[in-house]
């Protein structure tokens, strides 16, 4: 019998930490893949940020740093300017890239580093157990915005990352996309492919926003979280290309 | 640099950078601050030409944390600043100590606190000293009193980093940074013979298991675990790092213990002092941490009287005294950008030590 | 698909779960459009009523269980 469809080799054969439903384990598994598909296993070196993707390193088999909260783009910046030959990608939540990090996201991508960010939407801070995110959108009950997010009582709008990054010279690739059904995993799976081959062929910043479901944090069903993902998230954060060089 | 025998006039900031350079570093990302422009300057115009990386970064967190990622991937990488910069970098410092990475980071120190003021400070020895950052971690720290010695220190401080695995701090004050003095040698400190393997580097899995750089353990115990093996090797850096010198220490009475530039001063005001035949002698510790205890105890010895002078209201002296217990140690500093001047030294030990 | 006896379609597909990973968060369910698949009344490991094909397999090897799967546990042969 042949394999049709098989866990990557650049996937280590272990379970996950995660929650039931949790997009992170969709995308550790994509990044894997395609890695695998391009064949770069061997000189890839991925970023892992704090958030529940810190463990990433446990799942993935490549060469994985860590991050302080916010600081992948700058550890992944000190890694590709000494390791130019090298594919570096990081794969970062949303309070990480964000808020935290936005200083280090904005700064990276103007400066047009030759990385392949992978972003996780869920709209909250999942590990420390559901709080408000800059992409909670508004109305979104959190449990520091028991109320649900109201910009009117100080809290701001949610962040549109891949639009406000696309207006950086130094970004070549800006796009969204979710996880709630197969075809758009499947799609998904796409654009992080062109994102890493952008990078193979030397161009800019590339950044794949994915809108991902936290079911624990969102108090909701993994079905629920898909279709609340579908219903409501892409209705703030519409998918498609945003920018392509 | 070519080798040549010709010494050159440089600024201690811009033979900090240049021995970076002659290290082997081959990454530099800072901000700028003052008083240590003249070191990122340094490295904007050479870095690049010599092979290496040079990255103005956005913010002094990001500068450490490219370090980081520098440092990850096996290459000889520094940063540097001076003391709001330095407290920006405490969290990228701690993050280097856990992941056990080397890294060199330099700190011209300027008054405080808050943003103080741009003139010359050692106020920042406690948080050089006592890790900085948060958790349980040390970096060994070098106090260099002249530029030559600043060079001598960042090659020596590059070996100490590599050899233990763990980032190291050159402490100088503004008066290092800023003063102009010829130096010439720029060869290679002989710490160690042999380059060490750097094997745990992340260079892509090629031929070789994946490697993994973090500090994150949350497996029960495992951080003690963690914890316990770094103690061990700061239990050696204290046992084979400690470093000092000393003058006019043959007949001694008195013992004046300060470091950089403050060193300098108080052998100013030795020197007077024995031309009146006051037997004072001079106690510098080049390494901060480890605190060169050992030294100091056995020279205190055969002195009466201990005086420590600093730039700041008295934090190495906390160390002195923790060395020290049975001995009358006195204090005399100044903060705020005051430099205590031999003169006022002479004046102190004539009023309260003699 | 190949015929077999009777002209009943066999599926050459093969699907190969690690049951014990599973979590029970069902994407792999709903996402199938053959509704191949059900939760089983059995408990594994964990505790939780995992995933496992039906009694009549078919399967049409599309793959959509696969990538929404969040543990990597279902893979897909073919005969």
């Amino acid at each position: 019998m042949k394999i049709k469809f098989s866990r990557p080799k650049s996937l280590i054969d272990v379970e996950t930490h995660y929650c039931a439903g949790c997009g992170h384990g969709i995308l550790n598994i994509l990044t894997a893949k395609v890695v695998d598909e391009l064949g770069i296993r061997d000189k890839t070196i991925g970023v892992a940020p704090v958030g529940c993707a810190v463990l990433a390193y446990k799942y993935w088999n490549f060469d994985v740093c860590e991050a302080a909260h916010g600081r992948a783009l700058a550890v992944a910046t000190g890694i590709k300017r000494c390791h130019p030959d090298k594919v570096i990608f990081t794969y970062q939540g949303d309070g990480d890239l964000a808020s935290i990090g936005m200083a280090e996201t904005v700064h990276a991508a103007n400066r047009g580093e030759k990385i392949t960010c992978v972003f996780v939407n869920n709209a909250c801070y999942g590990m420390t157990g559901g709080q408000m995110a800059p992409t909670t959108i508004v109305g979104q009950k959190t449990t520091t915005t028991p109320l649900g997010r109201s910009p009117e009582s100080g809290e701001g709008w949610p962040i549109k990352m891949a639009e406000l990054l696309s207006g950086l010279k130094g970004v070549s690739y800006s796009v969204r996309t979710a996880v709630f059904n197969p075809q758009k995993v499947m799609q998904t799976y796409q654009y992080i492919k062109k994102a890493f081959i952008n990078q193979i062929e030397g161009k800019g910043f590339s950044l794949v926003e994915v809108l991902s479901p936290c079911p624990a944090a969102w108090r909701k069903t993994p079905l629920d979280s898909m279709k609340w993902i579908e219903d409501e998230m892409v209705k703030y954060f519409p998918l498609g290309v945003i920018k392509r060089e | 640099m070519q080798k040549t025998n010709k010494k050159k006039l440089m600024s201690g900031n811009e033979a900090i950078a240049e021995a970076g350079i002659s290290a082997g570093c081959r990454f530099y990302a800072g901000y700028p601050i003052t008083p240590q422009n003249e070191l990122i300057a340094y490295m904007a115009q050479n870095m690049v030409k010599r092979g290496g990386v040079f990255i103005q970064a956005e913010s002094e967190i990001a500068a450490i944390n490219m370090v980081l990622g520098a440092a990850a991937a096996g290459v000889r990488a520094m940063t540097s600043s001076s003391g709001p910069g330095v407290s920006l970098k405490q969290e990228g410092i701690s993050y280097l100590a856990g992941c056990e990475l080397p890294a060199l980071i330099v700190n011209v120190m300027r008054a405080g606190p808050g943003l103080g003021d741009i003139s010359s400070s050692q106020s920042d020895y406690f948080q050089a000293t006592r890790g900085g950052g948060h958790g349980d971690y040390f970096t060994p720290v070098l106090a260099p009193w002249s530029v030559e010695e600043a060079v001598k220190l960042v090659m020596l401080g590059f070996d100490i980093a590599d050899y233990y695995r763990n980032p190291v701090l050159i402490l100088a004050d503004a008066i290092i940074g800023q003063m102009m003095e010829p130096v010439g040698n720029f060869d290679k400190s002989q710490f160690r013979k042999k380059k060490e393997s750097k094997n745990w580097a992340l260079t892509g899995a090629k031929g070789r298991p994946a490697n993994s750089i973090k500090s994150l353990y949350l497996k029960e115990g495992v951080l003690e675990q963690h914890n316990k093996k770094l103690k061990k090797k700061w239990d050696k850096i204290r046992k084979n790092e400690q470093r000092f010198f000393v003058s006019d220490i043959a007949d001694v009475d008195y013992l004046i213990v300060a470091y950089g530039s403050q060193a300098r001063i108080s052998l100013e005001a030795i020197k007077m002092l024995r031309k009146n035949n006051i037997k004072v002698g001079l106690f510098r510790p080049i390494s901060l941490w480890p605190f060169p205890g050992k030294g100091l105890r056995k020279i205190a010895e055969k002195v009466k009287k201990i005086l420590v002078v600093e730039q700041s209201l008295g934090q190495m002296v906390e160390d002195v005294k923790l060395n020290l217990p049975n001995k009358e140690v006195y204090f005399l500093g100044r903060a705020g950008g005051g430099v205590p001047s031999a003169g006022e030294i002479i004046k102190y030990i004539n009023n309260k030590l003699i | 698909m190949s015929k077999g006896k009777n002209n009943i379609k066999l599926s050459v597909f093969e699907l190969r779960i690690k049951k014990d990973w599973c979590k029970g968060c069902q994407l792999c369910l709903v996402s199938c459009p053959q509704k191949y698949l059900e939760l089983s009344s059995n408990l594994n490991k964990k505790g939780v009523n995992f995933i496992q094909g039906k009694e009549k397999n078919n399967c049409i090897g599309c793959g959509f269980c696969f990538f929404m799967c969040p543990e990597g546990c279902i893979e897909i042969y073919q005969k």
